[in-house]
């Protein structure tokens, strides 16, 4: 069960967490290690100006400090940002990684103190509620000064848009996709060039990795974590042609035959063992690492774990869309959006840090050159994505897939104590999926109607 | 002679304000209530008024909407849910922390060699914040990083890795392991000041009139250590049925929501949801209960013997 790491490292792992833990202040939230060292670019341009027209609102850089808050889930890539503008502007930004699952929870609470951070970042699902709310500044006309805000990522900047003005601009793009172990898809005599593209496919493949022997799985699934499912399942729902909400986001449509028929193939592969017994209780903050150690044929990950998870001799990783009923393909076009807080007294320094972000340079040297998409369609066809196939693939993904827009969709949704949660385990690991959806989609109906 | 000798219209010596018996006592007190009244008072008082009215976390307006917020909670699944798991949780911890810390007291409470590091060593655990041991734990559990399974595997006590967050009862056992690491030593400090109290002569009386061990610890220990086992009561239950932070580190409420506890299914409504209201409502109705608990117990506990 799990990942079998060797027995030092475990012993290793856990005198560190030991270590760790014993020298950690109780409550508040911990600035975490990148899984990974940040990327090493060249220091960026001072300002934006090389790239950007006389008219365009860049905000001051005069020194200020600013705050900012950003989900653990982006802290790679926005640590990099940090480090890079630290290095090389007057303002400084002191950045706190806040653990994913308790997001929402902490924002509400400093939202009601009057404590949020200059720059608050969010999950873009939360951007709705968080615009509707009031948490951010219009930011409507600084992002229309720019010259490159006509590409700016669509779905973001749609989730962000509340009442005709705009709250936040993207921060990091995170699209879904299927991850497979080219390695064992050679040891399983299957063809890497030819990944699964329909749920029936996948199951096959699945199975065949899984019979390799019994050390390895066919599937690594994070089974509980909503967030994750949301992330990974919807686009299965999507590429067949089914919708998951209404319009306005305050009707679920799991109970959709699309819907339905993915969380069956769910259902199936874990009762058939080529799902790994241990995704029952993967809550997500692990959820790379089965994958990682190069015994897992499939996990379903976001576009950033490409420059995340580190290759090795058991592991080679291909991407491909998420397989559907019939092939069709989507994703989910998930990832972070940031904006200025309501009660910022620094909005201008806050706004520099905001449209340095998103110049050339900085998305180029950064984050495509990290293997991280860029937050620009128009820079989406550059020279790092062409050398690597599955760049293309994502930057291709983006375009082909969607965001759901609800107000209340976190706390129905990703919440891990809400209704979806419950609803997915009883369908992916109970005896009838079908049944799971009857009882546990009207919850969540009911969730998306309170204020 | 002092104005206090002069008579008064009643023929009676007039009294100087600060010899009213009470007025010194107030005084003294005064400072305390003062803190207690804006710590606790107020902060009671606004927790109600925010139940009687539509209030939102972020904006307003607040309006009076009296009974919603109450009429709400039969409604509120994850609280009822959590109600039945809070008391199962608080009866469990309660005679697990009284048993642990009572037999760790009765371990250290003679005077021998060595005594004084394992007074401390039972103690240390106790000055680790309760968010940092859930984190602790929540490593050593892990399937994937955690030591406990392997090292278990190696000394032959279990043969398959246990999964101790995965299923409800291995989530709630898991929990009970933690709560009695970290809380038994202080218990235990309570007792034992309780057990130091008891004077020795009655020890002496009590075996000079033929008692054993057992005998000895049922009439004489137990009835004599009554108010440290009231004050062990009053903190346990209180912080069972106060259970938070434990749960909300170490299972997040699951598996699928079997942990989930009152203060958690409250903060949901608060932080999740937005709505200060409904989560007041929930406190002013937990608070009622704790009182009657409190309450309950202590005239259990402090009946005086015939």
């Amino acid at each position: 069960m799990g990942s079998s790491l060797g027995a030092s490292r475990r012993l290793g792992a856990g005198l560190a967490a030991v270590a760790l833990v014993m020298a950690a202040c109780s409550g508040g939230a911990a600035t975490a290690q990148p899984a990974t060292a940040a990327p090493t670019i060249a220091p960026a341009a001072t300002s934006a100006a090389s790239t950007a027209a006389p008219s365009a609102n860049l905000g001051v850089d005069d020194g200020t400090t600013v705050t900012m808050w950003t989900r653990s889930v982006t802290a790679v890539q926005t640590q990099a940002l940090v480090d890079a503008y630290n290095a090389s502007h007057k303002n400084k930004v002191q950045l706190t990684v806040v653990p994913f699952a308790d997001y929402l929870q902490k924002v509400g609470a400093a939202a009601g103190g009057n404590q949020l951070p200059d720059l608050l970042g969010g999950n873009v699902i939360d951007a709705p509620n968080y615009a509707s709310r009031g948490l951010w500044q219009d930011l409507t006309s600084r992002i229309a000064s720019l010259p490159f805000a006509a590409s700016l990522a669509p779905s973001h900047i749609q989730a962000a848009t509340y009442n005709g003005k705009v709250y936040a601009v993207p921060h990091v793009m995170d699209v879904s996709a299927l991850y497979y172990n080219t390695v064992l898809f050679q040891k399983a005599g299957l063809d890497p060039a030819n990944p699964p593209k329909t749920l029936a496919d996948l199951k096959a493949a699945a199975d065949k990795i899984k019979a390799l022997g019994a050390d390895y799985g066919g599937m690594y699934f994070p089974g509980n974590c909503a967030g994750c499912m949301v992330f990974t399942v919807f686009p299965s729902v999507w590429g067949a042609g089914g919708k998951v909400l209404n319009t306005d986001g305050t009707v679920s449509t799991s109970d959709s035959t699309e819907s339905v028929t993915v969380l069956d193939f769910y259902n199936k592969l874990f009762t058939s063992g080529s799902m790994m017994a241990s995704s029952k209780n993967e809550n997500g903050t692990t959820q790379n690492n089965a994958f990682a150690t190069g015994k897992v044929g499939f996990a379903l990950l976001g576009s950033k774990a490409l420059g995340t998870i580190k290759e090795t001799a058991d592991l080679k990783m291909g991407v491909a869309p998420i397989p559907s009923s019939n092939g069709g393909v989507s994703t989910f076009v998930g990832g972070d959006v940031m904006g200025v807080s309501s009660s910022s007294t620094h909005a201008d320094a806050a706004w520099n840090f905001l449209a340095w972000s998103m110049t050339d340079q900085v998305q180029l040297d950064i984050f495509a050159k990290a293997l991280f998409i860029p937050v620009r369609t128009d820079l989406a066809e550059n020279q790092y994505a062409k050398n690597d196939a599955r760049l293309v693939t994502f930057n291709k993904l983006v375009a082909q897939g969607q965001t759901p827009y609800s107000k209340n969709f976190f706390q129905c949704f990703n919440d891990a104590n809400g209704p979806y949660l419950s609803m997915m385990r009883a369908a992916f690991f109970g005896t009838d999926a079908a049944a799971a959806v009857q009882t546990g989609n009207p919850k969540i109906t009911t969730c998306l109607a309170g204020s | 002679m002092t104005l206090s000798d002069l008579p008064s219209s009643t023929g009676r010596p007039a009294r100087r304000w600060r010899d009213r018996p009470g007025i010194i006592g107030w005084l003294y007190a005064a400072p305390t209530a003062a803190v207690v009244v804006l710590l606790f008072v107020l902060p009671v008082a606004l927790a109600v008024w925010m139940s009687l009215n539509k209030w939102p976390l972020i904006g307003g307006p607040h309006t009076l909407n009296f009974p919603d917020n109450y009429a709400h909670i039969p409604s509120d699944e994850l609280f009822l849910q959590g109600i039945g798991f809070t008391v199962t949780y608080t009866v469990l911890i309660v005679f697990l922390l009284v048993i642990v810390a009572m037999v760790l007291a009765l371990i250290v409470e003679q005077p021998r060699r060595g005594v004084g590091i394992l007074r401390t060593a039972y103690f240390v655990p106790a000055v680790v914040g309760l968010t940092s041991s859930a984190l602790l734990f929540y490593g050593l559990y892990s399937a994937s990083i955690g030591p406990i399974n392997p090292l278990l595997q190696a000394l032959g006590i279990i043969k398959e890795p246990v999964d101790w967050l995965g299923t409800p009862t291995n989530a709630l056992i898991s929990t009970l392991i933690l709560m009695t690491w970290r809380f038994a030593g202080f218990y235990m400090l309570i007792l034992l000041t309780g057990l130091q109290a008891i004077p020795r002569d009655i020890y002496e009386a009590a075996r000079i009139d033929g008692g054993g061990p057992f005998q000895i610890f049922r009439y004489v220990t137990l009835p004599l250590l009554r108010p440290s086992l009231a004050l062990c009561f009053v903190m346990i239950v209180t912080g069972g049925l106060l259970a938070f932070e434990q749960f909300y580190v170490l299972t997040s409420g699951g598996p699928d929501n079997s942990t989930v506890t009152m203060v958690m299914a409250m903060f949901r409504q608060a932080f999740s949801l937005f709505d200060l209201g409904r989560a007041s409502a929930i406190a002013v109705v937990m608070l009622i209960a704790l009182v009657a608990v409190n309450a309950l117990q202590l005239s259990v506990l402090r009946r005086q013997d015939p």
